[in-house]
């Protein structure tokens, strides 16, 4: 049985369209994932030294472990965004004469297999090659080396319930943050102080490697829940009842004053608060506005001010990116449809296009308060919107009529790569990085002030060609027409 | 109204569709029949512009259909459950449509009124989105969605599939209804042989890409087109010994 499963997988990855065509993205992952494994190993190599520099005092190895509470925080962190339970197409499945028990226990046993849980051997092995090096004992090593691997484990099913209940409520992120957040708080506040607690289990299992026993209890605890959740969900009538939802229709008359575009601008507005990977876009947007707060505390970054015109760009133009990049694959569901409705293609467009304005003069507005660090950065800011709304607005409405990517709405966004092809990551150089270096090189050879009323003056053409850059626009669609179509009707 | 010229559609060198000459006058009601492969969505579709014909045009109402979009008021269509807007409830699509062929919200309103057998209190006020509904009712959404603003021509595949018989028994009379009092040219295409002899007053059967029958509906065309299905059965089997 496992081997018939085990070929329908190979088929259906290797078949799939979305391999087949997207090796470029395919590559790119596989260069990310070896950079990440070159990180682990460099610091797994250098760890002991690394830790014997900073704490001179202490056993590198107590200290090590008094970092694992952090890294099982992380590690959670990481997994609910990265990954997810291995899918199987279940339902022909399901008629056949197969043990659901034999189903479940397929999808579980393989997601243990997933990568996700070998990535950080690459830190531990080469971390405990050299405590032995440095006179640890084998057997410790080993069986530290073993926990890590239960934590992996445990971590990842652990993951998998997380997401069982996330699937299921409307802010997706809400369980993960109460969780790490609130672990991390009671760490932080010395309430329970886990890092101790995880760092002196830890030790103590070393120690006596009969006490892995609970963690293997643990695990098997995950494994068990996670079994019976999942064999919960293997009706077909679990799937469906749950999708059922009430609607929530809200009052969307104020859109009536943009004339024309209105039942353009409602649909949009629907289609992001009803969606799941367009609402959980919408969230991340709190992301980019407070994207600035990872550079401004530091003096280091506040001083290069290039950096401005690219925060600028990023916090201001955080929707008008990642909205406008899937137009008009947002509405791949149904375009067949839209095309043969009566609509001018221009008022499509210009109610993506006023929805992205008005995103970034929001954007704008809620980060005023940057101005305390300094009335520059918020100049800046202002520069880089009207940069946005001229410049990159149209860019990145020209670059959707490349887009040959369907979307379905139902996945969730971070690190959905669904509808990502080239143009997507093409076009990210001419809108951020273009005003960025040209605002650098500005500010370098001449002066501040030139290189804003640079970017002010480049958006301020943009917005006075606003009309000829759209009918421009507009005729690329059209010309692009039977091409989309044909590519929105197929399933990646 | 409808008027085709010498129209083919090919895929990488297999043609799909060949059609030389097709007239279907105003207010006609005109059914397209075939098997699976013989071409009545690939005709529907060009007839939309929604792909490009390798050869020849289609002209509706002396319109060009690949050349302008001006056809585009007074036609209207429901090919698939693609056609629908999956995160809007049925009553929200319908005035979306709407807002699109230039009906307010009261015209809506009073035309899904007059369809309330049809939907069986299944659509209408459910606060149901329309990706949640079950096949059936999609398709009557569609449908009456196709029938908003009062088109001249109104395109249908396949739309007695997934539907109930009650419901079928209501289409069949509303599309009747719409060629005959109506004058609206109504194209359908089926499988269902009984129900496209009901309701058209014209039937062509594809075969392969092209038109092999033309008849216009009389008592005896069932028993001609389930004749000609048969023969077209028995071929096959004989072939396959």
């Amino acid at each position: 049985m496992i081997k018939h499963f085990l070929n329908l997988e190979w088929k259906q990855y290797f078949r799939s369209s979305y391999w087949q065509k997207n090796l470029a993205l395919n590559i790119l992952l596989v260069f990310f994932a070896l950079y990440m494994i070159g990180i682990f190993v460099f610091f797994g190599i250098f760890l002991f030294k690394i830790l014997t520099e900073f704490y001179p005092e202490q056993d590198p190895f107590v200290v090590a472990n008094g970092f694992i509470f952090f890294w099982i925080l992380g590690e959670i962190g990481m997994r609910f965004f990265l990954q997810k339970l291995p899918v199987m197409s279940v339902k022909p499945l399901l008629t056949l004469p197969i043990k659901r028990s034999t189903i479940v226990n397929f999808v579980l046993g393989k997601s243990a297999l997933s990568f996700f849980n070998f990535f950080p051997l690459f830190l531990t092995i080469p971390f405990g090659i050299s405590l032995i090096s440095n006179g640890y004992s084998g057997s410790v090593v080993l069986t530290w080396l073993a926990t890590m691997f239960l934590i992996s484990l445990i971590a990842n099913f652990l993951n998998f319930i997380l997401e069982a209940f996330s699937a299921e409520r409307e802010l997706s992120f809400l369980p993960l943050i109460i969780l790490v957040g609130g672990l991390y708080a009671l760490n932080y506040f010395e309430i329970i102080s886990f890092t101790e607690i995880i760092g002196n289990g830890i030790l103590a299992i070393t120690e006596n490697p009969i006490y892995l026993l609970i963690l293997l209890v643990v695990l098997v605890a995950l494994y068990t829940f996670n079994f019976s959740i999942l064999r919960k969900k293997l009706f077909l009538d679990s799937s469906l009842k749950t999708k059922v939802k009430e609607v929530n229709a809200s009052d969307l008359s104020w859109t009536k004053r943009f004339g024309d575009i209105a039942p353009f601008m409602q649909l949009d507005l629907k289609l992001i608060w009803r969606n799941k990977r367009t609402k959980s876009m919408a969230f991340l947007m709190v992301i980019g506005l407070l994207y600035g707060l990872f550079f401004y505390p530091q003096p280091m970054y506040r001083d290069m001010e290039f950096m401005w015109a690219f925060i600028g760009i990023f916090s201001t133009g955080f929707f008008l990116i990642n909205f406008g990049q899937f137009i008009p694959a947002w509405d791949s569901g149904y375009y067949k449809m839209l095309m043969s409705q009566n609509i001018k293609y221009e008022q499509y467009l210009r109610s993506k296009f006023i929805l992205m304005v008005m995103s970034v003069i929001i954007m704008f507005v809620l980060g005023i308060p940057y101005v305390f660090f300094g009335w520059k950065i918020l100049i800046a800011h202002a520069a880089a919107a009207v940069y946005n709304i001229g410049v990159n607005s149209h860019v990145i409405l020209w670059g959707g009529s490349y887009n040959r990517k369907k979307i379905d709405l139902d996945k969730k966004a971070a690190f959905n790569y669904q509808g990502t092809g080239a143009v997507q990551w093409l076009i990210g150089i001419p809108l951020m990085a273009l005003p960025m270096a040209l605002f650098g090189l500005l500010n370098w050879l001449i002066n501040f002030e030139v290189a804003i009323a640079t970017l002010i003056v480049m958006g301020v053409i943009g917005i006075l060609l606003h009309k000829k850059l759209m009918t421009f626009i507009t005729q690329k669609y059209l010309d692009s027409k039977y091409k989309m179509i044909a590519a929105f009707g197929k399933d990646s | 109204m409808i008027y085709t010229k010498d129209i083919s559609k090919s895929y990488s060198g297999t043609q799909v569709l060949k059609i030389d000459e097709l007239s279907i006058p105003k207010g006609q009601s005109f059914g397209l029949v075939g098997n699976n492969g013989a071409g009545k969505t690939t005709y529907f579709s060009l007839l939309l512009d929604l792909i490009n014909p390798s050869t020849g045009t289609i002209t509706s109402n002396n319109i060009v259909v690949s050349q302008s979009e001006d056809w585009k008021p007074f036609t209207s269509a429901f090919i698939d459950e693609t056609f629908l807007i999956g995160y809007l409830t049925p009553e929200e699509y319908f005035y979306f449509i709407g807002d699109l062929r230039g009906q307010n919200k009261a015209d809506v309103d009073k035309l899904t009124a007059k369809f309330e057998d049809f939907f069986n209190g299944e659509i209408i006020g459910k606060k149901k989105y329309l990706r949640d509904l079950s096949k059936g009712n999609q398709k009557k959404a569609g449908i009456v969605a196709a029938l908003i603003g009062n088109p001249d021509v109104i395109i249908l595949d396949e739309p007695f599939a997934n539907l109930d018989p009650t419901t079928q028994i209501r289409l069949k009379q509303i599309l009747k209804d719409l060629a005959e009092k109506q004058g609206v040219t109504v194209l359908v295409s089926s499988h269902d042989l009984m129900h496209v002899t009901d309701v058209c007053e014209r039937i062509v059967v594809l075969e392969k890409g092209e038109v092999i029958k033309d008849l216009e509906t009389n008592p005896t065309t069932l028993k001609e087109l389930e004749a000609h299905f048969t023969k077209s059965a028995v071929s096959v089997s004989e072939e396959e010994e």
